[in-house]
């Protein structure tokens, strides 16, 4: 057995040490940002093409496991930049340590909002929304209120807030709507949930199967099915009170042996080079500058009234405490 | 006995390095305030119900339909039905749950049914029965399945004896069945609880939601979002006590039936023709229960653009990542497997084992026993510290996974192989011994050949498993480790979930070759 | 109950891809023959066929005149006790006899009465809490002759089941089967490969060769006779 293993081992190392020659800039990210599908290998191309670099991606299962992995290896990470955690999660990435801050000019940024955070910065966001199928459903609710309060036989997937981005992200939003009263507004809501999904591909995979007519997920998602499927059938609803943000971003660790290029990448990262693969490989609006025009379906997406952020500080101190209380609402 | 001992040694350190890792790494005390050890209270009680209710139904359903499977031994796609049967195990939870709800949910064929038939309304199976039926689904077919290995070790001239002495099938049960079955089914229940014990999307999409959390959910929520390794592993040990727990009491019950290899030729059952009405509503019944989810599977993979799909490179690299990674972790464990098995056999063979040795005898079986309910996040990130450590975290990614996969597929050899290993002991051990024939030379001549049948199914199972698995996988994954179920995941992640479908029904195809290709490869019986 | 009378007529048989077998014999109702012959010869298969765990492809079988060629192991009137695994290993020795009057194990008084009998006369008193593991080799083999015993049927079929033991216990083993042939007087048939044993205990011989049965006569007319094709090269002489 043990000649076995080191066999399987040699022939590992032997197929895993790529020449190097050139500076390398390595980014963690999420592991659909650098599929075939994604934005990764096209944005890897176009920076390459300006930097006599070399780009690696390494990547993590999800957002959280990227940040997970940063602690894991601490001040000994290979990473130079991590990219792909949101704002709910910054704070926490901050208090590691781990992270300098980005020095950049952030004059290419494009957001509904300010940004002022000196250590992260955005390459996209999007905003969640109930994702309805029209063909079930002719009266969606035009709030969180007419979700909340409506009809317990019209069912909704939801995603757990303890093991998926969504499923904080609404947690988030209804704390954001109904404050403290936020506990009341989930007793409710539970009627009307089928279920709650750990992650966001079987909730959706669920409601693509007919087996409900709404389900927690992007206001992007229908610009998906108008692009690639040609139909118009499952649209966003609008919601009075305005739709919770999520804001992806990126930072340099303190660690990076590369900083420059590091510096170079976020720079790049804000400008049309990045910018122009977001809208239709990873399906969320660009947070920066393009130099192409936005595809038709996003112009049909609902564009929301208002975006809901809580302050990423609140976020980080209160989340224990939100998820019990959402715990104990839903459980009784 | 040597190759046992390091068998256990790299059993042990594979599951107890990760939990020391994470604790070294982050060694203050996890919260154990009154209102979480509520917490964990509650959800260890749900984990014990669901899996201990999903574990009596599935062995309960699997029994009859094992019983059916082995008395028809000349059933129309019997062998077909048999392979079948390995195929869930290899299946991602997300691909059946889907499939479970395209059949059960509320939208479902069998709610459509009763609808237009005006029976009642919709199903709602969100809740305990939801994760009920999901759990049977993937556990009977895995009790049947062992428990036909199980009965087909019968000698046939016990099948002569009931002949002669005109047992009804009631008596062939009741004397020549049951204590098979009865042997056989403590491992295969503790099998079945583990495998439900660690279940996970399941659990929660079926559950309906917070209130179907289990230990399981709590661990990966304590190591992924709020990042408190301590906790984790702090749970994880509860897990696995609960389990070792709960089968030191099993083992009390477990009999070592003395399996009487026979050099008769094969015997047609007496019970077999006045069975067979019974036998065929049984095994249509069992298979229509299976088949339904596999085959809404298939219908919503069918329609699927495997031209897409087969044109990306990366389906070819996840493909052959994944087929060397089954063939590596399946052979992986049946060398582990055999080492522990021949070491108990060496303990076993001195007619009085001593304390000392039959202490090492029980620890080698728990260690075979335990890993599938250590949670792959833990096995995963500990093991992920260690290699950082170590500057090995890239390149023994893969060796990594196909260890932790072969030591998953462990629990399911030692089941199948222990009974005829010990078996082939009591008949050949002696003579082996006065001939001299031992090691290799005894393993090709006299065990191979004897125990192919064995064998197969084992590395049936292992493949399957390691084929089938995320967890382990997804854990070291990179842009340059990507596995089918991986690829699926993916796919299903940026909306792509009619490709991802036909990937899930390439990854069974796939399977079910590789079983297929196992079966026509074994060495010819030479006790035949 | 006296023995049955057996007659095989033309009786075909083959396994896949192997010699056919054919036999055409008849055992007198009481007798109790020595079935020898080289290995492969059929002895086994043909005590298989009259035990119905094999179906011949064509021929006739008759018990006493009536054609059972078609009928159930369980219909037939005989007991068949095996060279090995006669035993149910779980089952303790008692309850491995009482199979043999009733499967569902209803026992009367007169059923025990009756295996402890059995039990007494095979030298087995004492061992009926005994499991098999925990028996000799001829222990065993007593309880399936003591089970043969209790069922009490007119034929009793033995295929080399003192094979495994020395020369005095087997001496013993034959010496009470041939006890319970006189007594019962049922038909007898012991496949051996020993001329010996079925010298000392048999009342006819019969030589099987190449799938055929050669030559069926009394022991002493079997021995002293030099027109058995095949016999002399078989035993050596």
């Amino acid at each position: 057995m043990l000649r076995f293993f080191t066999m399987l081992s040699a022939v590992v190392l032997a197929l895993a040490s790529p020449a190097m020659a050139k500076d390398k800039l390595t980014i963690y990210t999420y592991d659909s940002f650098v599929s075939d599908w994604g934005p990764g290998p096209k944005i890897k191309a176009d920076f390459e093409a300006t930097c006599d670099c070399e780009l690696e991606w390494v990547a993590v299962a999800d957002a959280v496991a990227t940040l997970n992995r940063i602690k894991l290896e601490g001040a000994g990470s290979r990473a130079d930049i991590l990219l792909g955690i949101d704002t709910s999660l910054t704070t926490e990435a901050a208090e590691t340590g781990l992270f300098e801050e980005h020095g950049i000019d952030t004059k290419n940024l494009r957001l509904p909002l300010e940004w002022t955070d000196k250590t992260f910065v955005p390459y996209d966001y999007g905003h969640f929304a109930v994702i309805y199928d029209s063909e079930k459903v002719q009266t969606p609710p035009a709030s969180l209120d007419e979700l909340v309060n409506g009809d317990p036989g019209q069912k909704i997937v939801i995603q757990d807030p303890r093991t998926s981005s969504p499923g904080l992200g609404l947690l988030l939003w209804i704390k954001a709507v109904y404050g403290d009263k936020a506990g009341e507004a989930w007793t409710k809501l539970s009627k009307r949930v089928l279920t709650v999904t750990p992650g966001w591909s079987e909730a959706y995979g669920m409601f693509t199967k007919g087996e409900a007519p709404l389900v927690l997920s992007y206001t992007t998602s229908p610009a998906y099915h108008m692009v690639a499927e040609n139909t118009d059938r499952y649209r966003a609803a609008a919601f009075a009170e305005g739709h919770y943000m999520q804001i992806e971003v990126a930072g340099i660790l303190k660690s990076s042996q590369n900083k420059q290029l590091a510096r170079k990448f976020l720079t790049f990262m804000t400008g049309p080079g990045f910018q122009n693969h977001i809208p239709t490989n990873n399906w969320m609006w660009p947070a920066g500058k393009t130099s192409e025009a936005m595809p038709d379906a996003f112009d049909k997406l609902v564009k929301p009234s208002k975006s809901l952020l809580l302050p990423a500080d609140e976020v980080n101190a209160n989340r224990k405490t939100w998820i019990d209380e959402w715990l104990k609402a839903t459980t009784r | 006995m040597l190759a046992g001992l390091a068998a256990m040694v790299c059993i042990a350190g594979a599951v107890a390095t990760p939990m020391l890792a994470l604790v070294a790494i982050a060694p203050a005390m996890p919260d154990l305030s009154a209102d979480y050890l509520g917490f964990v209270w509650s959800i260890t009680r749900f984990t014990v119900l669901q899996a201990g209710l999903s574990t009596l139904l599935s062995v309960m359903a699997a029994v009859p339909l094992a019983r059916a499977l082995a008395r028809q031994a000349s059933f129309p796609g019997r062998q077909a039905i048999l392979r079948l049967l390995t195929l869930p195990l290899a299946l991602p939870a997300l691909v059946v749950v889907l499939g479970i709800v395209e059949v059960w949910g509320r939208q479902g064929w069998v709610s459509t049914m009763l609808q237009q038939t005006g029976l009642t309304g919709p199903l709602n199976i969100y809740g305990l029965s939801g994760i009920l039926i999901a759990h049977v689904f993937f556990n009977m077919a895995l009790a049947a399945r062992l428990l036909v290995a199980a009965l087909e070790q019968i000698p046939p001239e016990n099948w002569r004896l009931a002949a002669q002495l005109s047992f009804s099938s009631r008596h062939v049960f009741r004397h020549i069945e049951w204590p098979v079955i009865r042997s056989a089914l403590p491992g295969i229940a503790s099998l079945v609880f583990m495998l439900c014990i660690a279940s996970f999307a399941v659990v929660l999409v079926l559950g309906g939601g917070p209130r179907a959390t289990t230990l399981e959910v709590a661990i990966y929520q304590s190591l992924r979002f709020d990042f408190d390794p301590p906790r984790a592993v702090l749970l994880a040990a509860l897990q696995l006590s609960l389990c070792a727990g709960l089968f030191a009491l099993g083992g009390r019950m477990a009999t070592d039936i003395a399996v009487m290899a026979s050099v008769g030729k094969p015997a047609r059952r007496p019970d077999q023709a006045t069975a067979k009405l019974t036998d065929t509503l049984v095994i249509a019944a069992g298979l229509t229960f299976m088949a339904m989810p596999m085959l809404a599977i298939v219908l919503s993979g069918i329609t699927a653009p495997f031209d897409v799909i087969v044109t990306q490179a990366v389906f070819w690299r996840a493909l052959v990542t994944s087929l060397a990674l089954a063939l590596a972790a399946a052979s992986l464990c049946l060398v582990m497997a055999w080492s522990l098995l021949a070491a108990q056999r060496t303990i076993m063979r001195r007619r009085i084992p001593s304390r000392a040795a039959s202490a090492l005898m029980s620890s080698m079986q728990a260690a075979g026993s335990l890993i599938l309910v250590v949670p792959p996040v833990v096995i995963g990130a500990g093991w992920f510290v260690v290699l950082h450590r170590t500057g090995l975290a890239n390149s023994a990614a893969p060796v990594v996974v196909a260890v932790v996969n072969a030591l998953m597929a462990l629990p399911f050899a030692l089941r199948i192989l222990r009974p005829a290993v010990v078996g082939q002991a009591q008949v050949h051990d002696r003579l082996c011994a006065s001939l001299g024939l031992t090691g290799m030379q005894r393993w090709r001549l006299i065990d191979l050949p004897v125990l192919a049948r064995s064998l197969t199914l084992a590395f049936a199972f292992a493949a399957a498993l390691s084929i089938g698995d995320l967890g382990a996988a997804a854990l070291f994954g990179s842009a340059d480790f990507v596995t089918l179920p991986l690829l699926l995941l993916q796919k299903m992640g940026s909306y792509r979930s009619l490709e991802a479908a036909g990937i899930a029904l390439l990854l069974a195809g796939f399977c079910l070759g590789l079983i297929w290709l196992a079966e026509k490869l074994k060495p010819e019986a030479a006790a035949q | 109950m006296s023995g049955a009378d057996i007659r095989l007529d033309e009786l075909q048989f083959a396994y896949p891809g192997g010699e056919p077998f054919h036999f055409s014999t008849s055992f007198d109702a009481g007798s109790f023959t020595g079935l020898i012959g080289p290995s492969g010869s059929g002895k086994t298969t043909l005590i298989n066929l009259i035990a119905g765990f094999e179906e011949p492809a064509s021929g006739n079988l008759y018990f006493d005149g009536v054609d059972a060629a078609e009928a159930e192991p369980a219909e037939r009137p005989v007991t068949m006790v095996f060279q090995d695994n006669n035993l149910f290993a779980h089952l303790d020795v008692f309850t491995n006899i009482a199979l043999g009057v009733s499967a569902s194990l209803d026992l009367s008084g007169d059923d025990r009465t009756e295996i402890a009998g059995a039990m007494e006369k095979t030298g087995l008193s004492g061992f009926g809490h005994r499991l098999p593991r925990e028996l000799s080799g001829g222990q065993r083999q007593r309880v399936a002759i003591a089970r043969a015993l209790v069922r009490d049927r007119p034929v009793l079929l033995l295929d080399e089941p003192f094979a495994a033991l020395g020369p005095a216990l087997r001496r013993d083993m034959l010496r009470l089967v041939s006890t319970i042939h006189k007594e019962r007087r049922m038909t007898v048939i012991l496949v051996s490969h020993d001329p010996a044993d079925v010298k000392f205990a048999a009342t006819h011989a019969a030589f099987l060769d190449a799938g055929r049965v050669m030559a069926n006569r009394p022991v002493d007319a079997f021995f002293s006779a030099s027109d058995i094709p095949g016999l002399q090269g078989y035993l050596g002489t």
